[in-house]
């Protein structure tokens, strides 16, 4: 029975005990008198009745106001303690019962509180020795993490569904490269934890690599697969394949995934296919020639007596046939060098440790002293550090014949995505034309001469350079410039907290068709998307635009704080300054970011076969599905709602609101009110939840949902 | 009687050489610079032996001796095939399609002429 009607009946009872003794003895009083009696004393009370029933109301009111008070005091109040009680017995430990009400309430919730320290005190014994047993697992486990990270090469592991066990960063990062679209919005989109790696690599390869693998194993050979594959953007992945196998023991050990490793060979297939042709009109191509040439010859010392004219006429045989040969030689040198220059690649170094090279080198062979001023010793750039090395020594010793610098010194500053790297002296101006001479030569150092001039190195790095004078200091400098390597800087910006914003229950949130995701899986089985937009404004319907989308994925009841969602979008109408500080975007952060219409598809990618999360859900899908006519994108999947959660949860506390819930269920996270920080504290309260939800027994999505929308209808009620 | 060449390439700078070196020899020489004209000297001249160059305009020196060895009444027709390339599987090809021999350029005109007589002596 529920509280409320049992207060109703508490009432009832009151009322009956304080009329009921008096109405029965006066029935049966009045039964045994006479009607004399009766008579008098019908006229007796009736005078007086006004002051009885004015007494028994009063009391009667004054018994329910106690009632009430006892109540609120003893039920709700013992109620609010189990409900804070079994949270700290699951999802916040660190919670405790504020002792308030009657003494005898007060004094079970110190006592409550204390037994919970004398849990604690055990629990944290307990993690204490379980924490220990970890550690090595965990040391072991971080160093394979550590080794899979650094490996140059992408490797990713599969369960035999093909859905992603584990990757390493290298593999993030080639898949983001071929992902579809502007990449910055894909964000990396393809590949993730949970994620199938079919929607990378040809299903029909991968299974038939398998086979290949499951047929080496019985036959008793070591189980590899290699096979190259084309992706959708055209590119060629060869990827190597071996089987993960489970535990030995039972008969033979069983396949249960594989590892993949992936080389994107699409430019070294090309500069191959180039190598060969040059190879071969080395070889082949001269065949004829030297065929023509020695036939020629041989004719000629056979035959020394041979007329004139003939002879004449196998000289210029000889001569032509060599003039070719020699003509084709320096072409295929030409090409040669071009495909050495290709080959290039570029690594991510510190500028200070190029520097540091080309000082060494410069005061080894130059003799000449090198001194550094302002230097960034942060600045990370693009380079090949040895040509770029050989560059800068190149121009130091082109200096020193020159000039004669006593000195030279290096200057590393950056501009945005740009990095200045200066080599500066002192000395008279030089003209251009000699500038022009330097780059243009092929670079010779102390005896080591590279194939390549200042300017091809220049062109290999995306870089430039130039000459320029410091009038003032009487002094010149070299200035490369080249591409900055780490471009991306966190803005770790302060904002005011905002009022939040309202609930929203116009939107039916429960009718979904996407029925591919079964409701019937346990909540801790699923993949989710937790997600959040910042808008222009609280209006929806009223013009109001997203201008950032930020979203994490929980698969396997496991937030990934790395596989997330973050992108900022042009809303294409101005920012409302009210809202700037509370979302802190302003007008220069969304202006050159894509629109919603390149954003949304890239967003629903991400979000393929996952149910979405959000808190206050019907706010943001209202914005998504005001963009469906536009876009034609439809969210199709179930939407949980962390907010309604709650209040499923924890129906008798007041507020809702995130903060609040947060620290309710005793997570603490730093900044908030930014899009993605917001669904990564939208996905921790939902972790905590699910525990919770199991405790009233909600299990699957669907108990979930239909629980949801209980609460939904309440509260549209009041 | 002198025995008849026939020298099919395309380069004039091998075809003179080689008429020079077989005329020297005492043999009778005709020269042709494609296929076709290959196949109608073939005809017309009817030479003992073929020096026939692979890599030819209009036909190549495959499709010539495919097309002679169609032919039964060129069957004692001698054909050395003659090519710059040198690739194993090039080599078997021509032998394949009915070439006696096959020399790969560049070749020593002095094995080339000892092969020639060889093959016409036997």
């Amino acid at each position: 029975m529920k509280a409320k009607h049992r207060f109703i009946l508490a009432v009832v009872v009151l009322g009956l005990l304080m009329t009921g003794p008096f109405v029965v003895t006066s029935m049966l009083v009045w039964l045994d008198m006479k009607d004399a009696e009766r008579e008098m004393l019908t006229g007796l009370l009736l005078s007086r009745l006004p002051v009885g029933t004015m007494m028994t109301i009063f009391g009667f009111a004054i018994g329910v106001v106690v009632l009430h008070k006892l109540f609120k005091q003893y039920v709700e109040g013992l109620l609010r303690m189990a409900e804070t009680l079994r949270l700290m017995l699951s999802a916040n430990r660190n919670f405790r019962v504020t002792a308030e009400g009657p003494p005898e309430v007060q004094q079970l919730a110190r006592a409550a509180n204390d037994l919970a320290q004398q849990r604690d005190a055990l629990m944290d014994d307990v993690e204490a020795q379980i924490a220990k047993a970890k550690a090595s697992v965990e040391e072991e486990k971080n160093r394979l993490a550590a080794l899979m990270s650094e490996l140059a090469q992408a490797v990713v592991v599969c369960n035999l569904d093909g859905r992603i066990l584990l990757y390493n960063n290298r593999a993030r990062l080639q898949f983001k490269a071929l992902a579809q679209g502007p990449t910055s919005v894909s964000g990396g989109a393809l590949i993730g934890l949970g994620r199938s790696i079919f929607s990378i690599l040809e299903k029909n390869q991968v299974q038939h690599a398998q086979e290949v693998m499951r047929q080496r194993l019985s036959a008793g050979k070591t189980a590899l697969a290699n096979f190259i594959t084309t992706t959708r953007g055209g590119q060629l992945l060869r990827i190597q394949m071996v089987p993960v196998l489970g535990a030995p023991g039972e008969g033979e050990a069983a396949m249960s995934g594989y590892v993949l490793t992936v080389e994107n060979i699409t430019r070294s297939i090309e500069q191959e296919a180039h190598r060969d042709q040059l190879l071969h009109t080395m070889t082949e191509g001269s065949r004829s020639a030297l065929g023509n040439i020695r036939a020629a010859v041989t004719n000629l010392i056979d035959y020394p007596d041979m007329e004139p004219e003939l002879r004449e006429r196998f000289l210029r045989v000889i001569e032509e046939e060599v003039a070719k040969r020699s003509h084709s030689v320096d072409q295929t040198m030409a090409q040669f060098s071009d495909s050495m220059k290709t080959r290039w690649p570029l690594e991510d170094i510190l500028g200070i440790d190029v520097i540091a090279a080309a000082q060494r080198r410069i005061e080894d062979k130059l003799k000449l002293p090198i001194k550094t001023e302002e230097m960034d010793d942060a600045l990370w750039i693009k380079a090949d550090s040895f040509s770029l090395v050989f560059a800068l020594v190149f121009l130091a010793s082109r200096l020193q014949d020159h000039y004669e610098p006593r000195e030279l010194r290096f200057r590393l500053t950056s501009e945005g995505k740009l990095a200045y790297l200066d080599l500066i002296w002192a000395g008279p101006a030089m003209s251009s034309e000699t500038f022009y001479t330097w780059e243009m030569e092929s670079m010779q150092v102390a005896g080591e001469t590279s194939p390549l001039t200042l300017r091809d190195v220049i062109d290999r790095h995306g870089g430039e350079i130039w000459y320029q004078r410091e009038k003032a200091a009487h002094r010149a400098y070299f200035r490369f410039v080249l591409p900055v390597a780490v471009p991306e800087v966190s803005h770790d910006e302060e904002r005011a907290r905002g009022n939040g914003r309202p609930e929203y229950y116009d939107f039916d949130l429960f009718n979904f068709e996407d029925k591919s995701i079964d409701l019937d899986r346990k909540l801790s089985e699923l993949t989710y998307t937790v997600f959040d937009t910042e808008t222009t404004g609280l209006e929806p319907s009223n013009g109001d635009e997203i201008i950032q989308i930020g979203a994490a994925r929980i698969v396997n009841n496991r937030l990934l704080r790395q596989e997330v969602f973050d992108q900022l979008v042009d809303p294409e109408c101005p920012l409302k300054p009210e809202s700037i500080p509370i979302h802190g975007i302003t007008e220069d952060m969304v202006r050159g970011q894509p629109n919603i219409d390149v954003v949304l598809p890239a967003f629903h990618e991400f979000c393929e076969d996952t149910v979405l999360i959000a808190h206050n859900a019907a706010f943001d899908m209202r914005f998504l599905q005001l963009k469906e006519e536009r876009t034609g994108i439809r969210f199709s999947q179930p939407v949980l709602d962390t907010l309604l959660l709650s209040a499923v949860v924890h129906p008798n506390q007041e507020s809702h609101k995130l903060d609040v819930i947060l620290e309710r269920l005793g997570i603490h996270i730093d900044s908030r009110h930014n899009a993605l920080e917001d669904s990564l504290a939208t996905a921790e309260v939902f972790l905590k939840m699910v525990p919770l939800l199991e405790e009233k027994g909600i299990v699957t999505v669907r108990q979930a949902l239909e629980a949801s929308e209980k609460t939904y209808f309440a509260r549209v009620k009041y | 009687m002198a025995r008849k060449i026939l020298i099919v390439d395309d380069e004039p700078n091998i075809v003179i050489s080689l008429e020079f070196l077989m005329k020297k020899e005492g043999f009778e020489v005709a020269v042709a610079g494609d296929g076709e004209e290959a196949l109608a000297k073939a005809a017309s001249f009817c030479p003992d032996l073929i020096l026939l160059d692979v890599m030819m305009p209009k036909k190549s020196g495959f499709e010539v001796c495919e097309a002679l060895r169609a032919d039964p009444a060129r069957a004692g027709l001698l054909i050395v095939m003659l090519t710059a390339k040198g690739r194993d599987t090039e080599v078997a090809k021509g032998l394949a399609l009915g070439a006696d021999a096959y020399v790969t350029k560049p070749f020593s005109t002095k094995d080339l002429l000892a092969k020639v007589k060889d093959m016409l002596a036997r």
